[in-house]
C-alpha cells in the first residue's frame, strides 16, 4: 500500500505525460501480482466498492486528536483527507519519548502489519458497514503519512492524480511491444487484477480473449487544417460534413452468451460512459459499432454546447434530467455490423452501409450527420462560413466547422496523416490588456506563461479594466520569452505566485485573444466566461487604452444563438 | 505582559568583559560539560527573580536587562548573543557579538570578517558571566554552530533555544536537553499535522527519481546554510558518490563546512554555460532559484523542494514543486511537544510560527505558556514571497544574458500579524543578503 502510495503522491506533482507514464511503467514493473492490477483498476475506476464517507474518517480522527488542534490544522491545510492523514496519531509514536532524549523511532512494540494494496481492496469488498471504521482505523495505525492520504483517497473515491484510463493502460502497454490500441481491445473483457492481461504484455501467456460482445474500438481522429492546406488537396477526392460541437462517442451493441443484449457507449478514449446516458443506450437496436456526436436535440433543434454541458458531469441522471435534456446521437461513421469488421472499407463505401443501418433503425435518437455537397473549397469556404444556407437550418449554432474526409480513406484508429481534416470556424477575437502573469508548471515553472487578461468598462470610479479571462498558450516558444520578459519587468505586486503588471490607458501590453464562445457566469466579475481563450496575437503595437469594451463581448453574447460567422461584419 | 522594561541595574560595561571566561583561552574541546541535571532548588533562592527580569522583549528582540544584552536582534545593538548563523538570527551591525566560533565564522563569512566591533567566542557548555548573569551555550541540533543559550540569576534559569531540532544531522552537534525554568521556543511547524518523516526516505525518492529520469537534472531547493550542506551529507550517506553541483550562493558556506571537517564529496560550482549538459546531476540552489531564469538552462528540470513546508501540498503546488523532500531543520510538533516536557519547564514562550497551537498545547498539559508573536524572524522560507511588499526591488530581475542570477534580495519574514503589543516592529528585509533566510 505505501507503495501505492507513493506512486501517487509522486503522480499528482507530474504535470508531463511521459513522465507520468515512465512513473507508472516503473511501478507497474517492480510491482507483484496481484497489487499493481488492483492498482490498475483504482486508476481506470474500475473497483466496485462502496465507497466510505468523509464522515466516517472524521469521525475516527476526532476520536483520536483535540478538536482544537484539529481545527487549526484543518483550517492551515485546507483539505481533510490531507489533514487526517498528516493529524493521525500513530501508535507508538507519542508525543512525549523517554527522558532521555532516545530518538522516539526505539519503541519495542512490533511494528504494526503494513496491509497490501489488495488486502485493502479484497477486504472493502466485503467488510460490512459496521466493522469498516475499525479496518480503516487498523490501516491508518499501521500507514505513514503518505500511506493514510493515498488510503482516504482510494476509499472515499475521490482519487484524483490526473491519470487518464488511457494513460494507465498505454503504461501497461509499454510493458512489452503492444500498442495501447490493442489492450483497449481486450479491456472491458477483463476483470481485476488483469493478472493475464499483465502476463501477456510481460510475453508470458496468450492474449486474453475479449469476454465483452460490445468492445471499444479506438477513435479515428483528424488533424487540424490551415488555409494554406488546400493547395495540396484535391476537391474531388473528399467529402464534407458538418462539425458538430458536441462530445464524440463510440456505441456498441452485441450479445452476451446467454443471448440477451449488451449495449455500451464509449467516450474518445474508450471510458465506458453508458450509465450517464440510459436513454441512448436504450435506442441501440442494432449489431455494431458507430461513431457519432452526442448532441442535445429539444423539439427537433439541436443545442449549443452551453446546453449540453449541464447534461453532462452530473451524478445522478434522473427522469427529469433526461427529459429536460434529451440525448441525441449524431452518427457520422461505422466500425462494425454485426461481426463485419468494416473498417478497412472505403470511407464513401461505409458512409453507404450507415445510411442503410440509420434507415433501419429508425430511432428519432439516432440519425445521419448530413454531407455537405462541393465541388470546390470556395464551395466549401461558403457553406463553412454560413451552414445555414446549405441546408444546417436551425441546427447552425451546434456547427463548429466542417470535416473533410478523404472518401477512400479506411478507419484507422489514432490521427493517422492524410485521411480527416477539420477545418474548425474562425474563432472569435477580442483585444485585451494583460493584468496578471502567473507561473507555468512543469517545464514552464520558471516563466510566467498563464496570463490573465481584461477589457475596458465604466467602473464606479471612471474607466476601468475587468479580468475576462486566462489563457496559457497560443504563443511559440519565442514569444514566451517576451511575454515572461514582460511580466518581470512589469510587475507592480506579487501575490504568491502571480504577478501583477503594470496596466493602464497609457500603459501596458495588449493580447489578441480568440475563443470559440462565451456563456453568462456568476463566478467571474465580469459575468462573461470564455471557453477555450488563447493568445491569438500578441499586440506590441497596439496602446493598452485602444483595447476592446466589455459591450463587444455583450454583444457577442446577445447575438449569441443567431450568431454564425463571429467576423463577418469585421471583415467587411 | 510586560514589555520594555528598563535595565534596572548599574551601568554594564560595553564589552564583554565580565565574562568569566577570558577571550584568549577558549577554545572548541576545551569546554567541560556542565552536568545538566543540577536542578534548581528554589530554597536556595535568596529572592526569587520574576522570568521578566532575566528576559523581557523589546523592539529589538529579547533582552536581559541584567546582562545588558540582546538575544538574536533584529536591529543593531550594543551587545548581542547570536544563537546561529541565520541571517534572521544574526544580523550585521551589532557592536560586540558573542556566538559559538562556528557561529561566528559563518556571520564573517556573510557579512564580512569586521561584522561587528569586537567578538566574542563562547565555547559550549561552559558557564559565562556576563553582567549579573551566567549565560551557557549549549548544541541545539539546527545548523553548524548553532546553540541555545541559557541565562541564569537568582536560582531562575531562562532557556533561549533559537531554533532546534532533534531529529539527526550529520553536519551538527545533537541537541541536549537543558532544564530550564522558563523555555523559550521557536513554532514554526507548531501544528499537530507537521511530522517530518526520516530523512533517509526523502533521500531515497531523490535517488530513485534520479535513477529513474537520467535524462533531466534534479534541481533541489535548500537554503545556503545547514540545509543545503545536510542534504549533501545526507546523498554521501546514501552511497551517492557523483559531483553534486552547487549554486554561486552556496560556495562559501559549503566551503566553511567543509573546512570543519564534514565531509561532502566533490561540490563543484555550475558554470552558467554548462548547464545544459547536467542531465542526470542532482544540482544544489537557493530556493528562489529553483523557478527563476537560472534554472531554465539545464536539461528538462525536475524540480525538487527540501523543507518542512514539503509535508503540505498544497505548498509544494503553490512553488510549482515536482518533487517535494520533507527534509527540515526544525523541530516537528512531536518533537516540540517532547522538548517542552523534557526541560522541566513550568512556564514556555513561543517567538513565532504557528504560536497558538502549540500555547494550546502547553495549556492543555498544566504549562503555562505565552505566546511573544515576534516579528522579523523568518520560518523556513515561507515568507520568502508572501512577504514582498509590492515594488520591493522593482520586480526587474536581471535578463537572461548568459550569466548566473544572484537569487534576488528578499526580504525575513513578515508574515506574522503584528501583535498589537509590538509597539515598534523592526523594519524587514534591510539588511537581508538573500544566502536563502531563514532555514
Amino acid at each position: 500500500m505505501n507503495r501505492f502510495a507513493a506512486l501517487l503522491d509522486r503522480l499528482g506533482y507530474e504535470p508531463r505525460r511521459n513522465a507520468k507514464l515512465r512513473l507508472l511503467t516503473d511501478y507497474f514493473r517492480h510491482t507483484p501480482d496481484p497489487d499493481r492490477g488492483y492498482a490498475l483498476a483504482a486508476m481506470t475506476g474500475a473497483l466496485m466498492f462502496k465507497e466510505a464517507k468523509p464522515g466516517l474518517i472524521r469521525g475516527l480522527v476526532e476520536e483520536r486528536t483535540d478538536p482544537e488542534l484539529f481545527r487549526m490544522s484543518y483550517h492551515y491545510v485546507g483539505d481533510l483527507a490531507e489533514t487526517v492523514a498528516l493529524i493521525w496519531p500513530a501508535p507508538g509514536h507519542e508525543s512525549v519519548a523517554p527522558a532521555d532524549g532516545a530518538p522516539t523511532i526505539g519503541h519495542n512494540n512490533p511494528p504494526p502489519h503494513v496491509p497490501t494494496l489488495t488486502e485493502v481492496i479484497e477486504t472493502l469488498a466485503t467488510t460490512s458497514k459496521s466493522d469498516l471504521p475499525a479496518r480503516v482505523a487498523g490501516w491508518m495505525d499501521a500507514l505513514d503519512e503518505t500511506g493514510r492520504w493515498a488510503l482516504i483517497k482510494l476509499i472515499t473515491r475521490e482519487l484524483r492524480v490526473g491519470v487518464s484510463a488511457r494513460l494507465a493502460k498505454t503504461a501497461v502497454a509499454q510493458l512489452g511491444q503492444i500498442e495501447p490500441d490493442e489492450v483497449e481491445l481486450v479491456w472491458h473483457g477483463l476483470e481485476a487484477p488483469y493478472e493475464d492481461l499483465f502476463a501477456w504484455v510481460e510475453g508470458r501467456g496468450e492474449k486474453p480473449e475479449s469476454g465483452n460482445p460490445a468492445p471499444f474500438r479506438p477513435s479515428m481522429l483528424s488533424h487540424p487544417l490551415e488555409d494554406e492546406d488546400f493547395a495540396k488537396l484535391e476537391a474531388s477526392e473528399f467529402l464534407a460534413e458538418w462539425k458538430w460541437d458536441g462530445i464524440r462517442l463510440q456505441a456498441a451493441s452485441g450479445h452476451g452468451s446467454d443471448g440477451r443484449p449488451v449495449r455500451r457507449i464509449y467516450s474518445r478514449t474508450g471510458e465506458d460512459v453508458s450509465r450517464a446516458f440510459p436513454d441512448l443506450v436504450e435506442a441501440l437496436d442494432f449489431e455494431g459499432a458507430i461513431d457519432g456526436e452526442l448532441l442535445i436535440v429539444r423539439e427537433g433543434r439541436v443545442q449549443t454546447f452551453n446546453v449540453l454541458q449541464q447534461r453532462l458531469n452530473r451524478k445522478a441522471v434522473t427522469p427529469k434530467l433526461i427529459a429536460e435534456f434529451p440525448a441525441h446521437l449524431r452518427v457520422y461513421d461505422i466500425l462494425f455490423e454485426g461481426e463485419e469488421d468494416l473498417r478497412p472499407l472505403p470511407f464513401a463505401e461505409r458512409r453507404r452501409r450507415l445510411e442503410a443501418l440509420v434507415a433501419r433503425l429508425d430511432d428519432p435518437r439516432i440519425d445521419l450527420s448530413p454531407m455537405v455537397p462541393f465541388e470546390t473549397w470556395e464551395d466549401l469556404a461558403a457553406a463553412r462560413s454560413d451552414p445555414a444556407s446549405v441546408g444546417a437550418g436551425p441546427d447552425a449554432d451546434a456547427i463548429e466547422g466542417c470535416m473533410i474526409k478523404r472518401a477512400s480513406s479506411p478507419y484507422l484508429p489514432g490521427r493517422p496523416k492524410g485521411y480527416w481534416y477539420k477545418w474548425k470556424r474562425d474563432p472569435y477575437l477580442v483585444d485585451a490588456v494583460m493584468m496578471y502573469g502567473q507561473r507555468g508548471h512543469g517545464k514552464r515553472s520558471s516563466f510566467y506563461s498563464d496570463y490573465t487578461f481584461g477589457v475596458w468598462r465604466e467602473g464606479p470610479g471612471g474607466e476601468e479594466l475587468v479580468p475576462v479571462g486566462k489563457a496559457y498558450h497560443g504563443f511559440t516558444d519565442e514569444e514566451l520569452v517576451k511575454l515572461d520578459r514582460f511580466v518581470r519587468n512589469h510587475t507592480v505586486k506579487r501575490f504568491g505566485p502571480v504577478r501583477e503588471v503594470e496596466y493602464g490607458k497609457d500603459k501596458g501590453l495588449v493580447l489578441e485573444v480568440a475563443f470559440e464562445g462565451l456563456q453568462r457566469s456568476t463566478r467571474h466579475k465580469s459575468g462573461v466566461a470564455m471557453r477555450f481563450p488563447r493568445i491569438n496575437r500578441i499586440r506590441w503595437d497596439k496602446p493598452a487604452a485602444e483595447a476592446d469594451r466589455i459591450e463587444t463581448l455583450e454583444k457577442i453574447l446577445e447575438r449569441g444563438e443567431q450568431e454564425v460567422h463571429p467576423l463577418k461584419d469585421q471583415e467587411a | 505582559m510586560s514589555r520594555f522594561r528598563h535595565p534596572i541595574l548599574s551601568p554594564i560595561p560595553d564589552c564583554l568583559a565580565a565574562s568569566e571566561a577570558s577571550a584568549g583561552n577558549l577554545g572548541r574541546d576545551r569546554a567541560i560539560p556542565q552536568p545538566d541535571t543540577d536542578r534548581l532548588n528554589p530554597i536556595s533562592k535568596p529572592m526569587a527573580l520574576r522570568s521578566t527580569d532575566i528576559l523581557t522583549q523589546t523592539p529589538q528582540g529579547l533582552y536581559c536587562p541584567l546582562g545588558d544584552f540582546h538575544i538574536d536582534p533584529v536591529r543593531p545593538v550594543k551587545r548581542a548573543l547570536i544563537t546561529h548563523g541565520h541571517s534572521d538570527h544574526a544580523r550585521s551591525g551589532h557592536r560586540s557579538v558573542m556566538a559559538t566560533r562556528e557561529t561566528l565564522r559563518i556571520m564573517g563569512v556573510r557579512y564580512g570578517e569586521d561584522f561587528a566591533d569586537s567578538t566574542q567566542e563562547a565555547s559550549l557548555r561552559e558557564s559565562l558571566r556576563v553582567g549579573d548573569v551566567t549565560v551557557r551555550f549549549t548544541p541545539a541540533g539546527h545548523v553548524l554552530g548553532s546553540a541555545q543559550i541559557s541565562i541564569e540569576a537568582g536560582g531562575t534559569r531562562v532557556v533561549v533555544s533559537g531554533d532546534y531540532k532533534r531529529a539527526e544531522d550529520p553536519t551538527c552537534l545533537p541537541y541536549e536537553v537543558v532544564p530550564c525554568d522558563v523555555f523559550i521556543t521557536e513554532a514554526t511547524f507548531g501544528l499537530p499535522v507537521f511530522r517530518h518523516p526520516d530523512t533517509r526516505g526523502e533521500v531515497r525518492k531523490l535517488l530513485d527519481s534520479v535513477a529513474l529520469f537520467p535524462e533531466r537534472a534534479h534541481i533541489v531547493g535548500a537554503y545556503a546554510l545547514g540545509k543545503a550542506q545536510r542534504v549533501m551529507a545526507l546523498l554521501r550517506e546514501e552511497g551517492y558518490d557523483q559531483p553534486i553541483h552547487l549554486h554561486g550562493a552556496m560556495e562559501r558556506l559549503t566551503e566553511l563546512y567543509k573546512s570543519e571537517g564534514i565531509p561532502l564529496g566533490e561540490t563543484p560550482k555550475v558554470v552558467a554555460a554548462e548547464r545544459s549538459k547536467l542531465a542526470g546531476a542532482i544540482v544544489i540552489c537557493p530556493p528562489s532559484s529553483i523557478q527563476d531564469l537560472w534554472s531554465r538552462r539545464f536539461p528538462d528540470p525536475v524540480t525538487c523542494f527540501a523543507s518542512g513546508w514539503m509535508r503540505v501540498r498544497g505548498r509544494a503546488r503553490q512553488k510549482g514543486v515536482e518533487l517535494p523532500l520533507v527534509i527540515s531543520d526544525h523541530s516537528d510538533w512531536d518533537d516540540l511537544c517532547r522538548t517542552i516536557q523534557e526541560t522541566g519547564a513550568g512556564e514556555v514562550w513561543v517567538t513565532h510560527g504557528q504560536e497558538d497551537a502549540l500555547v494550546h498545547w502547553c495549556t492543555t498539559h498544566g504549562i503555562r505558556a505565552r505566546p511573544l508573536h515576534m516579528l522579523g524572524y523568518g520560518d523556513e522560507g515561507e515568507a520568502e514571497e508572501a512577504a514582498h511588499p509590492p515594488l520591493e526591488g522593482e520586480g526587474r530581475e536581471r535578463s537572461e544574458r548568459g550569466g548566473v542570477e544572484t537569487p534576488s534580495s528578499k526580504s525575513a519574514g513578515a508574515n506574522h500579524p503584528t501583535s498589537a503589543l509590538q509597539a515598534d516592529p523592526p523594519p524587514q528585509g534591510k539588511d537581508e543578503s538573500g544566502q536563502g533566510g531563514a532555514a
